[in-house]
């Protein structure tokens, strides 16, 4: 077997038990939440269209947002309880208006019978009602089931552990197995309870019948069997764990979650039990770090302080790394241990031999001749702060600026379509197809240090920091994108870049 | 056993009276049709006695209490109810149907599965074989048979029917009407029947109460009815009923038998 999808495979147990715990969760609160509300929007017209407005708004809302604005809600607190807390809301909208689709549609025969012959309006609705509705209410629970499942694989971006981690991980690193294998794991599982619960269904809609049919028979086999399983699987992902003694945090892209990867080796070197949560977006990470769900990750000192500090001016690379360090010391309640050596911004890049041809080894010496170049870039460059203070400090602008995806932007300077793109350091590529990293003497491009930072508590670790400050200052530029261009470029898994990190860095020592 | 005293029933509070100042009493035993054209407050009239409707004014009593004292569920249970809808419980077997009372009512198991086979006997559906068959399974005079034995389990002395064999076919019509008829003489049950159909009321009825537009028009039995109405509307309802006797009775005497 392929090494890569045996790597795959062995992630499959703990995304398989996140994702089905997330999904049962959530069906379990929203289904008891659900019901009694649809019920009682079948007794009160005044309830009834509020509420129905209400759970449709909230399904008109991206799922994306939800779960940024529950974690938000929950003061930056990732993990299971925000996606638990999204997915609930997100899958009451099919159960509520399934129990009052199916409580308004038994029929007034029947009612006026159970009223006739005595029951109160309570056991009316327990015995005849709501049986009646049943099958309709589990149709309801069957359609949330399904968005659920899908839905579920979006929570890893708050820090969830579900089959989202191959697909976002996969779509990061290139890893076109992982992302093949975290879809069909989430199909099949979509498929497994959609006819778990259609089969449910089908035995309560025939419940009364004479003979038992063989079909019946067989199908309450089958249900029983998936009940069973069902519940022990979920049994068995409650049982208690061997808590996790740090947790390591990293964003989505491919040199997070090497750095990621490489943390999480080291601390479990000294025998530490180590949980990765990947793919998170910069302020989460940053508040999760500062409440302590994520215990270290690699910062970006460009990124805190534009986006923490809000600053918008560049006093030079060691400034603004001093600021940020402070900044996170003091103003934060987290602890920089120091930076990584390598720095991952923007920068102009070009071939070797056009350079040459033109004579150009730093941003001063396009001033001339910039109006004759055409540059590519990534989709937001032209957009960002970056430019607007390249094109002002240098008093630059190019014949022709192309924006393109990231991958193809390499193509195309390598194939000469365009003179220079905005190339990220650390990028594989720029080590894969040889280019030429311009320099920035007038400082216009914001410093992207990298900068390892670590929660209050695990700071007080000594062990903890021992392995975290032998990582300091070990990964130069070129190391980080050799690293990088093993995923990006070769499409190898990303255990492997870091392996080849740790055996660079056990040589160095 | 039921006496209603001066009962009217608005829906509108007050503008029109659907039920006008409505007086009769029905004896232990006795089973009295109320018929009239649809809207003419019949079947309200019905529903105020076991209170799945409340008058607006006067006094209803069964069994000498008043129904107003009562609580309405405990009410219902012990009046056997009988409508066009049925309303079987689809979800349930026949025989939990039959049982819904008795075990509203806390009897014991033994209690009502004797009672289930006992109505089920006298409807003619024996619990041994239709026992455990969905209502969906059985026909239409067959689920108004299992409707008629629900309304009996619980052993009520009181019965209201509120077109019960309307939706039937009229052979299977007929037949239900015999069987019910005698099951009412045997249980000496009292019973209120509402019924568009003159001939039903004619034959099963032993008192009948024509209404039009919420008042009782005429009281009496057939007899009374088909000989001396008591108005127009009265003798043109039973004007039907009786040319078609009629015309049967030339009919057979006038046709030769062929055997």
């Amino acid at each position: 077997m392929n090494d890569n999808l045996r790597e795959q495979l062995l992630l499959l147990p703990s995304y398989f038990q996140g994702h089905l715990l997330l999904t049962l969760s959530a069906l379990l609160l929203g289904t008891l939440v659900s019901v009694p509300l649809g019920i009682w929007a079948a007794q009160s017209k005044t309830i009834r269209t509020p509420l129905l407005t209400t759970v449709s708004i909230i399904q008109t809302i991206p799922s994306l947002a939800i779960l940024a604005l529950t974690v938000a809600l929950l003061g930056g607190r990732i993990g299971f309880l925000p996606a638990f807390i999204a997915l609930t809301l997100y899958c009451m909208l099919p159960v509520i208006r399934n129990t009052l689709t199916g409580l308004e549609t038994v029929s007034e025969d029947v009612v006026e019978a159970a009223c006739g012959i005595g029951m109160t309006d309570g056991q009316a609705l327990m015995k005849v009602k709501l049986p009646l509705a049943l099958p309709v209410i589990i149709a309801g629970i069957r359609t949330a089931t399904v968005w659920t499942v899908g839905l579920a694989t979006l929570s890893t971006l708050v820090g969830a552990t579900s089959f989202g981690n191959y697909i976002f991980t996969g779509i990061q690193t290139r890893n076109l197995v992982a992302v093949t294998v975290g879809s069909i794991a989430a199909a099949i599982l979509a498929v497994m309870l959609d006819g778990l619960i259609g089969g449910i269904q089908w035995l309560v809609e025939n419940r009364v019948q004479k003979s038992v049919s063989g079909k019946q028979k067989a199908v309450k086999w089958a249900v029983s069997l998936g009940v069973i399983v069902l519940f022990s699987v979920s049994v068995a992902s409650l049982l208690p764990r061997p808590q996790a003694d740090f947790v390591v945090g990293g964003k989505p892209f491919t040199e997070q979650y090497i750095i990621a990867g490489l943390l999480a080796a080291e601390l479990e070197k000294q025998g530490f039990r180590v949980d990765q949560r990947l793919g998170l977006g910069s302020d989460v990470i940053y508040e999760a770090t500062q409440n302590g769900s994520v215990d270290v990750y690699l910062e970006y000192t460009g990124t805190v302080w534009a986006n923490q500090m809000r600053e918008t001016e560049n006093p030079g690379r060691v400034a603004v790394r001093d600021a940020v360090t402070d900044y996170i010391d003091q103003q934060s309640s987290m602890v920089a241990v120091g930076p990584s050596g390598f720095q991952n911004l923007y920068a102009l890049a070009m071939r070797r031999d056009r350079a040459a041809e033109l004579g150009i080894t730093s941003i001063e010496d396009l001033v001339p001749v910039a109006n004759t170049l055409i540059c590519g870039a990534d989709l937001e460059f032209f957009g960002r702060l970056e430019w607007l203070s390249l094109r002002d400090t240098y008093t630059i602008d190019f014949a022709e600026k192309l924006t393109f995806d990231a991958t193809l932007m390499y193509s195309a300077v390598n194939e000469r379509q365009v003179d220079l793109i905005t190339a990220y350091t650390t990028d594989g590529r720029v080590a894969a197809y040889d280019l030429l990293i311009l320099e920035d003497p007038r400082g216009a491009l914001l410093p992207y240090d990298g900068l390892f930072v670590a929660s209050p508590e695990a700071a007080n670790n000594e062990i903890f920091m021992s392995v975290v400050t032998r990582l300091v200052n070990s990964i130069p530029d070129q190391l980080m994108r050799e690293a990088n261009r093993i995923v990006d470029v070769e499409g190898r898994p990303v255990s492997e870049a870091v392996e080849y990190l740790r055996a660079r860095l056990e040589n160095r020592t | 056993m039921i006496e209603l005293r001066n009962v009217s029933k608005s829906f509108d509070s007050g503008s029109t009276n659907v039920v006008n100042e409505v007086s009769f009493s029905v004896e232990k035993g006795e089973l009295l049709g109320l018929i009239g054209e649809s809207g003419c407050g019949k079947t309200t009239t019905l529903k105020l006695i076991n209170r799945l409707e409340e008058p607006t004014a006067g006094e209803i009593l069964v069994a000498d209490e008043n129904v107003l004292q009562q609580n309405p569920e405990e009410l219902r249970r012990n009046i056997g109810y009988v409508f066009q809808g049925i309303g079987l419980f689809p979800h349930r077997s026949i025989e939990e149907n039959v049982a819904a009372v008795p075990e509203l009512l806390g009897w014991s198991k033994e209690k009502v599965i004797r009672r289930c086979n006992e109505t089920l006997d006298m409807v003619g559906l024996p619990r041994e074989e239709y026992g455990t068959r969905s209502p969906t399974e059985l026909s239409g005079g067959q689920q108004q048979r299992v409707g008629v034995a629900r309304a009996l389990a619980a052993e009520p002395e009181v019965m209201l029917m509120d077109e019960p064999f309307g939706a039937l076919d009229p052979i299977t019509r007929a037949e239900i009407q015999d069987e019910f008829k005698k099951i009412q003489s045997d249980l000496d049950l009292t019973v209120i029947m509402v019924t568009h159909d003159m001939t039903e009321a004619l034959l099963m009825a032993d008192r009948i109460a024509v209404m039009k537009a919420g008042e009782v028009l005429q009281l009496g039995t057939p007899h009374e009815l088909l000989n001396y109405p008591a108005n127009e509307f009265v003798s043109a309802i039973v004007e039907m009923p009786k040319r078609r006797a009629e015309l049967l009775d030339r009919l057979i005497d006038q046709e030769p038998r062929s055997d």
